[in-house]
């Protein structure tokens, strides 16, 4: 099935172009991976978001360069991560302030609960995020 | 694996040892090899919480806070029950009594205090115990419950804190009780006589008998049964009072003797200097059996802010130095509420302000110098401790509530929890945090539960006191309720956040000094513990570069909250509020109309009129944002900034123009206050109002600046708020033109933008600073306000781009658009 995408480093919001994108199958076995942009796309110490079938993703993207996915909800009360303070491989959900682990999805402590994880690549400046059918 | 290692040898398994070696362990991990050595069998307890296990409210269980685990996943090597009995500095070893030697790259000495006994005959009688470790602890018990004996007499020697909370322990299991104290009031080192009185009365009530300016000379003895046991003591008078245990609560001294005899100088205890090293630079020493500036320290809240700057300087960091502690006491004995701080007997130079309501039980006394707290005594109502605490800590100026503070926090206009006079009362079910809906119960159950200490734990796990912060007062209270009164508040010197070690005014004085303009140079100069901070100093920082270098500073977006990063209210679904500039809160019909279209266009579900007299449109999603922000721009408008922590609005009344009351043009002043200073960002938001007449319909007396117009001139009011805990203005001065009310609020809001924390607003500021240093700086000295003045318009040269038209034409364009879209 192919798979359809847009993405967008222009530099107008209304100027957004549209790219089909196709599956790319990995080295790495099965999994669906699908291009959905470049590393320069995502600020530093920043943040953008995927829309999918299944809701938001949130990607972000250290000050190291290091580019993670979660789901773009709060597991608090469904805080907008892609919206919260990236430092270090953490984010501080902009609600109430809960900091969610990058690495694991999962609160800092003493807070309980857990943002779920995807898996995504970066190679040669390209992303690609694996979405589950 | 651990051959490269440092050794760290620590002598004291206790709370000051153990607490050092866990901040230790956060900082610096892997770098020490750690071996521990206690001279009880225990792990560490809490020593704080033995007064609990006495009187059957706890479990020696519950007191534990670091288990056998604990030293086994961190690796460490613990020797528990084993003394040490010689440091041999030459060879670096410490040696046990047992023959165990271990040898250390830097020792750390946390040998504590041992209680002292009286030497007077009889002393070595069994059944004359201590009140120090678990053991004597156990030992009261097993008397307390000897079936043998019908009548099970004990005499506590020493009427101060420890002998009180074990004359108490011991009445609840039964004992009969008696107190023998050489003052004539008890806890004569944290009370006064009023209030030791008061104290001792309701002591009595519970069964306890005093024997108060009375000297013991003799604890006596006799065979009985073949057995050798105490009968009685003897006074110096020669009166004799019967006992079966005595227990001795004289006082605590330093347990020095191990480092005297290694050399190390020693006073009355070990001698540290500001880094917590001793004499001996591989060795530091932590908790009572050190001695600091000349004083040592016989509580918990000290001993914490000690074991961090050793375990600062252990890991190598160098940046922190312990300066000494004011400390507060808090009696642990159920029901009886009673608290001190500072030094509360008068001299010549204090004034003192008391309440006594003999009714109510209730006794308070004030000391005061130069207008500022130096003590603190509060008997039968201590809700306000932590406050007078507080203050008497920072060194707040009191002049301004001198009327009503003895009447506490609540009177000042705090949200309304002044019901709560006692926390020890207040039941269980009492909602304590408003905000994130945590009962006193929850908050007293958490804090056993996970052993906490610190407010900022208390925050961290309830939640209670971490939104708005308005029963602050409360949830310390109620730690302090619970873990008895050595519980730690805030620190004297409070670092910005985990990220650092410096305070607020540290880092500020470097950016200036050090000519620091990025942020990536400001934490590699001041050697960040993180490698890009944390939310909580990020946008800290971020305002203070730009408030230090205005045009100069690149400002960091990503060093925003999001509602500055993105010019917009984030609501609760994900949603923005945009909320345009309508100068002075004056309108017209085509700029309504416009609003109007726009919000239509743009399907905004809720259109409000906001509390500072402007238009909330509410529900708008993100990718609508800068179209929307478009059409306002084309409009005639710019961003109403009702997001940031900068100029919010202007509130007018119609003044002079319309109104038969008003005296001069409040809104077109209104309007000129508000085009000089609308974009200036703030260290928390700021607000202001011109009322055109002493009615003061603009509400200026609650506003961060407010102006209340008069006949003869303009009346400047500064530091209101009408939010969390309302607060008035205080009246600044009075000025006869509209010039100089600009003038004077450019130069207020100058020195409140480069001397405030950041997120203090203007009221707490003023409270901590005092007014009449604001006075000094604002009103008195003419041509310092002139340079702030100048300093206010020059940075507005910077600050005045509407930030919505910019992202209307493509400004941070990612920030509003998602990456991709996936079927």
């Amino acid at each position: 099935m192919n798979t359809v995408a847009a993405y967008g480093n222009t530099p107008f919001v209304d100027e957004i172009r549209a790219y089909v994108i196709r599956p790319y199958e990995s080295e790495m076995g099965k999994m669906n991976w699908t291009q959905i942009g470049n590393l320069e796309d995502i600020p530093r110490q920043g943040s953008r978001v995927v829309n999918t079938a299944k809701g938001e993703i949130a990607l972000f993207r250290s000050v190291d360069d290091q580019v993670f996915a979660l789901d773009n909800r709060c597991p608090h009360k469904g805080g907008p991560l892609s919206q919260g303070i990236v430092h270090g491989k953490r984010v501080t959900c902009p609600l109430h302030s809960w900091v969610i682990s990058l690495e694991s999805g999962e609160a800092v402590a003493p807070d309980v609960g857990c943002a779920h994880r995807h898996e995504v690549r970066v190679a040669h400046g390209v992303l690609f995020l694996e979405v589950k059918a | 694996m651990s051959n490269k290692k440092t050794r760290l040898v620590v002598i004291g398994n206790g709370m000051a040892g153990i607490r050092t070696i866990e901040e230790l362990l956060k900082m610096s991990p892997d770098e020490y090899e750690i071996t521990v050595f206690g001279a009880e069998p225990q792990p560490n307890y809490n020593r704080i919480l033995l007064s609990p296990i006495l009187s059957g409210e706890m479990k020696f269980q519950d007191t534990v806070l670091n288990d056998w685990s604990w030293y086994e996943e961190n690796n460490i090597t613990l020797h528990a029950g084993k003394t040490v009995t010689k440091i041999d500095r030459q060879r670096c070893v410490v040696e046990t009594e047992d023959g165990v030697s271990v040898p250390y790259d830097r020792l750390l000495i946390a040998t504590g205090s041992n209680p002292i006994m009286l030497p007077v005959p009889g002393i070595d009688l069994p059944g004359v115990l201590a009140y120090r470790s678990i053991d004597d602890v156990e030992k009261m018990l097993a008397a307390a419950r000897d079936k043998t004996k019908p009548k099970k007499r004990a005499v506590v020697i020493g009427g101060g804190l420890l002998g009180l909370e074990a004359a108490n322990g011991l009445s609840l299991q039964g004992m009969e009780v008696s107190v023998v104290h050489l003052c004539d009031w008890p806890m004569e080192r944290q009370l006064d006589q009023v209030g030791g009185g008061l104290l001792k009365r309701e002591l009595e009530k519970r069964g306890l008998k005093f024997y108060l300016s009375r000297q013991t000379e003799a604890i006596l003895g006799d065979d009985i049964g073949g057995e050798h046991r105490i009968t009685g003591l003897r006074f110096k008078d020669g009166e004799e009072i019967p006992a079966d245990l005595v227990i001795m609560a004289a006082g605590i001294r330093p347990n020095i003797e191990l480092a005297k005899s290694a050399g190390i100088h020693c006073e009355r205890g070990i001698v540290v200097n500001d880094t917590m090293q001793t004499y001996d630079p591989k060795v530091y020493s932590v908790g009572e059996c050190v001695q600091h500036r000349k004083q040592t320290y016989g509580l918990v809240a000290p001993l914490f802010e000690q074991a961090k700057v050793a375990a600062n300087h252990l890991a190598e960091y160098g940046r922190m130095r312990y300066e000494g502690s004011s400390v507060s006491t808090k009696l642990k004995v159920t029901g009886i509420d009673l608290f001190s701080a500072g030094d509360f007997n008068p001299g010549p130079e204090d004034e003192e302000l008391l309440l006594q309501d003999a009714a109510r039980g209730v006794y308070k006394k004030l000391v005061l110098r130069d207008n500022k707290l130096r003590g603190a005594v509060m008997y039968g109502d201590t809700v306000d401790g932590p406050w007078y605490f507080q203050m008497l800590r920072d060194g707040t100026d009191i002049t301004e509530m001198r009327e009503h503070i003895l009447f506490g926090q609540a009177h000042l206009g705090d949200s309304g929890r002044g019901g709560a006079a006692s926390v020890a009362n207040m039941p269980d079910s009492t909602e304590v945090c408003g905000c994130n809906g945590v009962c006193k119960g929850t908050i007293v159950k958490t804090i056993l539960d996970k052993k906490l200490f610190t407010l900022e734990e208390v925050r961290a796990h309830t939640k209670a006191s971490s939104s708005c912060g308005s029963c602050t007062g409360l949830v310390e209270s109620i730690l302090a309720n619970t873990v008895g009164g050595d519980y730690s508040t805030k620190q004297s010197k409070k670092a910005m956040c985990p990220c650092t070690e410096l305070t607020h005014e540290e880092v500020r004085e470097a950016i200036a000094k050090q000519k620091l303009k990025s942020m990536p140079e400001l934490m590699a100069t001041l050697s960040w513990k993180t490698q890009d901070g944390c939310h909580s100093c990020r946008p800290a920082l971020n305002y203070y570069l730009l408030s230090a270098w205005p045009g100069v500073y690149q400002d960091d977006n990503r060093s925003r909250f999001i509602n500055e990063r993105v010019h917009a209210n984030i609501q609760k679904d994900g949603t923005y509020s945009v909320v345009p500039r309508i100068w002075g809160g004056v309108t017209s019909p085509s700029e309504l109309r416009s609003i109007a279209d726009i919000a239509e266009k743009y399907k905004v579900p809720t259109v409000k009129i906001t509390g500072g007299q402007r238009i909330d449109l509410l529900g708008v999603t993100k990718e609508d944002l800068p179209g929307m922000w478009g059409d306002l721009v084309n409009a005639g408008f710019v961003s109403g900034r009702a997001y940031g922590k900068s100029l919010r609005t202007v509130k007018t009344c119609v003044g002079s123009e319309w109104c038969r009351f008003g005296t001069q043009d409040s809104t077109g002043l209104g309007i000129k206050v508000e085009k000089m200073t609308w974009g200036s960002w703030t260290p928390h938001k700021f607000k202001i109002a011109v009322s055109g007449c002493p009615r003061n319909c603009a509400e200026a007396t609650i506003q961060d600046f407010g102006v209340g117009c008069v006949e003869s001139g303009y009346e400047i009011h500064v530091g209101g708020n009408g939010g969390i805990k309302v607060r008035v203005t205080d009246f600044l001065c009075k000025v006869a033109t509209e010039e100089e009310v600009l003038e004077y609020c450019g130069a207020f809001m100058q020195l409140y933008r480069e001397e405030a924390h950041y997120l203090d607003r203007t009221a707490p500021w003023i409270e901590r600073v005092g007014l009449a240093y604001v006075k000094q700086r604002v009103v008195e000295d003419a041509a310092g306000r002139a340079d702030l003045y100048a300093r206010f318009l020059e940075s507005q040269k910077y600050s005045q781009d509407d930030p919505w038209k910019e992202r209307a034409e493509g400004k941070d364009a990612h920030e509003y658009a998602a990456l991709a879209e996936i079927a």
